[in-house]
């Protein structure tokens, strides 16, 4: 056997993956994210990237935002799965290209350079909400906010220009115009 | 100011609010604190198991014939160590357990100190929640909590981690409330709509099949009730999971066997081509799919379950009801028979000629095998046994393994909570510490585990606790010196290679009993066995019966992995079985 993928039964055909958001209203509590990331893991999801913050002390709730791929009855899963976990209220999914979401990723990166070189670093940043948090002569720290490819492109062509070093959040999700989602 | 009460009566003040009067457990260095209150409260009865494991598979045999939650208590480290397998086995059978674990005292946490282990870590993937206790007001809110969400929604196994000091301080205690809105987790809002279509589908349908599960008898011996309406009203063939087993009468006609890889020929061939699936509490387990792409190709499939999770994980539906077995049953026949009372006569005949062809696979008597005068043939033992118990109200455990699936096979369940066996986790050693469960919960009634020699030696120093306690289980073992099931794989997929699945050295068994001071039977020939298992109901003491069945015999029908529904390997009897290659060898 070439492909010997399971001790059980025969792969079926695997459908289109797609990129999804899952955002989770979860109870911060602790352990509450090692039982989400245990999930994915431990039931072969993928998690492309992370981000999760208390969101109302009062309340005590957390906000996690992940992004995962795979095909539409994994996402299915991947929802009914974290809906049956006790510290989670309620999960949201979208599609990377909805319109109707907004996802922003932040990213901070120092460039060591001269003047000319930080300069032109600054200028790649333009589009992307570029703003400076540290500046020195030889140095300069830019955040920006923009899509994962965005910095991905970003981050490629900064290269050239200086970039040491980059540290980057995981991806937020907002939904557009004055309705919430429940 | 309201009675302050220590953290370890707190424990048992909550036990009693929840009505729990037995435990299972063993003690140690981080729950003595509890084990010392155990005097003061007389309604909570423990049982002393022998290893913590044991105490896991009691609670699950306890909880499944009686309906109740099942409760361990066991100490840190290694006593939570020990009890993940019972857990995980819970986990997928869906059986409630409520674990309440020791653990060192807060202060120690993270320190690596002795017999400390990152319990709730451990335990997070295969319990349904879990609590570390970090403080003492909250002890009372969260056990209570526990149960909740153990006998809930699809119920499943907690635990609770109390660190020691915790058990020491003292706060008041809060009684158990019962909440309406159990954090959304609970589900049972079908349609009305939904049970409409249902129908529908019922009355369209010329090839109808139910195929039933663990989830009907864990809605309780009402739903089991209801099913039966159901399935008299509709006149439709009925299979069954092998955790479904005694939902439904065996003995009834209308009942075509387990299906799945070792299930009933006619129930398979059903299953493959029928035109409506009605799934009741079942999970499409890939021990019953077989191959997913050939899975019953041409049917509309309904999958009725509590777990909204369990749709479309395996197998994509037509019609979904998310909802608890009962309701969903009882809602269907108020329908029936309020908008389609000659539902059922015009049914029956639209359904005549799928019948006729259910017979004609029924006739093949793919549970046959060829009978010996000189060995017992395990098959043979189950069968008589089967025959010389029936009368009674017999409860049954397995281990895991060849006479698992033979006492599926061959013992007929005509009721609920009388069948307790390992199937998801398939968990060898389940069976004995199962019994002790089942024989605590159910006193007077006769409590058999069809056990296998190489499962039982896994939990075997559990026996020490059934004579502790004088109950009177009896260990049905089908001695075939092999681990049998890996035997009769080696022997189809891996050219006769009996690698490491012959026990070399077992103990003589009838000594073994006489050690642990209960009785021992041997019985090695067919003309004996009815008098020796005639003996052993009639001891009064726990036994173990040495039954000395034939070493090669291997377990029909089967579904070659890789193989649908339709191609079964049938027993010696059938000429035409195909040997399996390449492809499907890996996929066992």
């Amino acid at each position: 056997m070439s492909k010997p993928k399971s001790a059980y039964s025969i792969p079926g055909k695997i459908g289109k993956m797609d990129t999804h958001i899952i955002v989770v209203w979860v109870d911060n509590e602790a352990g509450v994210l090692a039982r989400v990331v245990g999930l994915f893991s431990g039931r072969g999801y993928n998690i492309e990237s992370l981000a999760v913050a208390e969101i109302d002390s009062k309340k005590n709730l957390s906000r996690i935002t992940i992004v995962t791929t795979g095909t539409p009855q994994v996402i299915e899963q991947i929802k009914l799965q974290l809906k049956k976990l006790v510290p989670v209220h309620k999960v949201a999914d979208f599609k990377r290209e909805d319109k109707q979401v907004i996802f922003k990723e932040m990213a901070l990166l120092k460039i060591v350079g001269n003047a000319s070189k930080t300069q032109k670093a600054l200028n790649t940043c333009k589009k992307y909400n570029a703003v400076i948090l540290d500046k020195t002569k030889k140095s300069v720290v830019i955040q920006i906010t923009a899509l994962r490819r965005d910095i991905d492109k970003v981050s490629i062509k900064l290269k050239s220009l200086g970039l040491v070093s980059a540290s980057r959040t995981g991806a937020v999700a907002m939904t557009r115009g004055a309705e919430v989602f429940k | 100011m309201s009675k302050l009460y220590s953290g370890a009566e707190i424990v048992f003040k909550c036990l009693e609010d929840q009505k729990v009067d037995t435990i299972f457990g063993y003690p140690g260095g981080a729950v003595l604190p509890i084990y010392d209150e155990l005097k003061n409260f007389q309604s909570v009865k423990h049982f002393l198991v022998r290893h913590e494991q044991g105490a896991g598979h009691a609670a699950e045999g306890y909880a499944r014939s009686s309906g109740k939650p099942g409760v361990a208590l066991v100490t840190s480290g290694p006593g939570a160590t020990n009890i993940v397998t019972a857990l995980t086995d819970a986990y997928m059978d869906s059986v409630p357990i409520v674990c309440i674990s020791g653990q060192v005292p807060t202060h120690l946490i993270g320190t690596d100190a002795f017999q400390e282990c990152d319990t709730t870590g451990i335990t997070r993937p295969c319990t349904k929640h879990n609590w570390l206790v970090k403080d003492v007001k909250d002890l009372s809110k969260v056990i209570h909590r526990a149960f909740e969400v153990a006998t809930t929604g699809r119920p499943g196994p907690v635990l609770v981690d109390i660190p020691k000091d915790i058990q020491f301080q003292k706060t008041t205690y809060t009684k158990y409330k019962k909440q309406k809105k159990l954090n959304g987790k609970a589900q049972s809002n079908f349609k009305q709509s939904e049970i409409e279509d249902l129908i529908k589908l019922m009355s369209k349908a010329s090839k109808p099949i139910f195929y039933t599960g663990g989830g009907v008898i864990n809605s309780g011996p009402k739903a089991s009730e209801l099913l039966r309406e159901l399935v008299s009203a509709t006149g439709f063939p009925i299979t069954s999971t092998l955790q479904g087993l005694g939902a439904f009468p065996a003995e009834d006609n209308q009942f075509i066997g387990m299906l799945g890889m070792h299930g009933t020929y006619e129930a398979n061939n059903a299953m493959h081509d029928c035109d409506l699936m009605i799934n009741v509490g079942a999970r499409f387990d890939d021990r019953i799919t077989g191959k997913l792409d050939e899975f019953s190709p041409k049917s509309k499939k309904v999958h009725i379950d509590i777990d909204p999770s369990s749709i479309n994980k395996n197998v994509k539906v037509d019609l979904a009801i998310v909802g608890d077995v009962t309701e969903v049953i009882s809602s269907t026949l108020k329908s029936i028979k309020k908008n389609k009372p000659t539902f059922t006569k015009s049914n029956k005949q639209k359904i005549s000629k799928w019948w006729e062809k259910i017979e004609k696979w029924r006739s093949i008597n793919s549970l046959d095998y060829i009978n010996s005068t000189e060995t017992i043939k395990p098959q043979y033992a189950v069968q008589r046994l089967y025959e010389l118990t029936k009368d009674k109200d017999t409860f049954i455990t397995t281990e895991v393994g060849q006479h698992q699936m033979w006492a599926a096979q061959h013992y007929k369940f005509n009721k609920p909570n009388r069948w307790m066996t390992s199937g998801g986790l398939g968990t060898m050693g389940y069976g004995l510490p199962a019994a002790i469960g089942v024989q605590v919960a159910n006193p007077n009634k006769l409590v058999i585990d069809i056990a296998g020699e190489a499962s039982v030696l896994m939990t075997m120093q559990e026996m020490s606790t059934a004579v502790q306690y004088s109950l009177p289980i009896k260990i049905f073992i089908l001695n075939n010196e092999y681990m049998g099931m890996v035997r009769q794989w080696q022997e189809l997929l891996h050219d006769k290679n009996y690698s490491e699945s012959y026990t070399a050295a077992l103990p003589d068994f009838v000594k073994l009993a006489e050690a642990y001071g209960c009785v021992g039977i041997r019985a090695t020939t067919p003309e004996e066995l009815d008098d020796k298992i005639i003996e052993m109901l009639n001891t009064e003491r726990p036994v173990i019966f040495d039954c000395r069945v034939d070493k090669i015999e291997n377990c029909f029908p089967m579904i070659p992995s890789g193989k649908p529904h339709n191609q079964m390997l049938l027993g010696p009897n059938d000429q035409k079985q195909k040997k399996i290659t390449g492809k499907g060898k890996t996929l066992v």
